[in-house]
């Protein structure tokens, strides 16, 4: 009895502190944001920056789209811990059910993407993918979503550019220089660019999705606003300054473009960086 | 005389950005063609619709990329360039003066 008490307490905890970094990171929003009077222009700006901190080269920059990253990643820690504290051989809550469906689903995706001895990936993948869909959706919250940075999308391309030059250099550093001058010796510059493409190509598809969602409905919204002003304006009062046409098409629009395409991101960035580092180890290691 | 200057950078980052949106015909055609193959293999075999359709929604995806390159440019023209060009002329024009030369 008392260990189902426990495990009850422990429990809630974990959902309360899974919580717990998003309602700070909405606390910090709230408390550093200016207030834009009514009829100001459209306003669109990227991450906001906190404060600096001097480093050798340029200074380090403390901006919203970090912060929230880091909130984002504390969530998925806990979640994590929620949903596998207590874990038994014979399921009997759902959130075991619920692990174990997470679990077996990216191993599936793992196993038919990238082969039976790419098996140790599946947890890297797990994690691309829940990070960066709970990024996105993070501004379902009015968050700034973290992936709307490019500097944030960039570092996990450049994570995934490193783990592919670490497979392609397996096959030897000498078939690994030789593997630029195929076909023919002339092909190096093409070669050697398209090598650079690839964390280029994949951080820019992410962030450029996520990025026009939002700029996307920013615009949509204001145009609402001034529309309901024009059309709306004379009503006596405060009513005249409700915008009431603001009322719901943003949020439909919100479904295809933050959550669809958030989620659609998070899919094919996982989906590439498995393609990717397969095709990427020499023939022979298969 | 720098008024008109600014004028023709204003001026010319909308052009420019109007220009950078060309980018999208190409995956408007090519996301066409894709949804016209699938509409033709779920015509064909109807019991593997399910596999067709996240084929599709995948690679619609990729080919989207380089018409989001066109539409991340546009937006930087928009948005960002203005400013920092501005800038860049006013610094020249205080550089120019500094040395002598206007």
């Amino acid at each position: 009895m008392e260990t189902a008490n426990s495990t009850r307490w422990k429990d809630r905890l974990l959902l309360i502190l899974c919580i717990l970094p998003m309602v700070l990171a909405m606390t910090v929003k709230v408390l550093t944001t200016q207030e834009a009077p009514l009829s100001e222009g459209v306003n669109i700006s990227g991450a906001q920056i906190f404060f600096a901190i001097d480093m050798p080269l340029q200074p380090l920059y403390i901006t919203s789209a970090l912060v929230n990253s880091w909130c984002v990643i504390l969530t998925i820690f806990f979640l994590c811990l929620y949903l596998t504290h207590g874990i038994k051989v014979i399921p009997d809550s759902r959130r075991q059910h619920a692990a174990e469906w997470i679990v077996d689903t990216v191993n599936k995706l793992v196993r038919e993407n990238m082969g039976e001895s790419y098996m140790g990936f599946a947890p890297f993948i797990a994690g691309i993918l829940g990070l960066s869909a709970l990024s996105s959706l993070s501004s379902l919250l009015g968050l700034f979503p973290p992936t709307s940075d490019v500097n944030i999308v960039l570092g996990w391309a450049i994570l995934v550019f490193g783990i592919i030059t670490h497979y392609k250099l397996k096959g030897g550093l000498w078939a690994y220089i030789k593997s630029f001058f195929s076909p023919v010796f002339v092909f190096a510059p093409l070669n050697i660019i398209g090598e650079l493409a690839t964390p280029i190509s994949m951080s820019f598809r992410h962030y450029g999705n996520i990025m026009s969602g939002m700029v996307i409905s920013t615009l949509i919204s204001f145009a609402l606003r001034s529309l309901s002003k024009a059309l709306l304006g004379w009503l006596p009062g405060i009513l005249g300054n409700i915008p009431f046409l603001q009322v719901g098409l943003p949020a439909v629009l919100s479904l295809y473009l933050d959550i669809f395409s958030g989620c659609m991101q998070a899919f094919i960035f996982a989906m590439l960086t498995m393609m990717f580092v397969a095709t990427a180890a020499p023939e022979e290691n298969v | 005389m720098l008024e008109i200057a600014i004028g023709i950078i204003l001026g010319c980052c909308a052009i420019g950005a109007g220009i950078a949106l060309i980018a999208g015909v190409g995956p408007g055609i090519g996301e066409g063609q894709a949804a016209a193959k699938a509409c033709e293999a779920v015509g064909r075999q109807p019991e593997s619709k399910s596999a067709v359709t996240s084929t599709l929604i995948l690679g619609c995806a990729l080919a989207e990329t380089t018409g989001l390159y066109g539409l991340i440019i546009g937006i930087l023209l928009i948005f960002v360039a203005p400013g920092s060009f501005v800038g860049i002329l006013k610094s020249a024009i205080e550089w120019a003066k500094n040395s002598g030369m206007l």
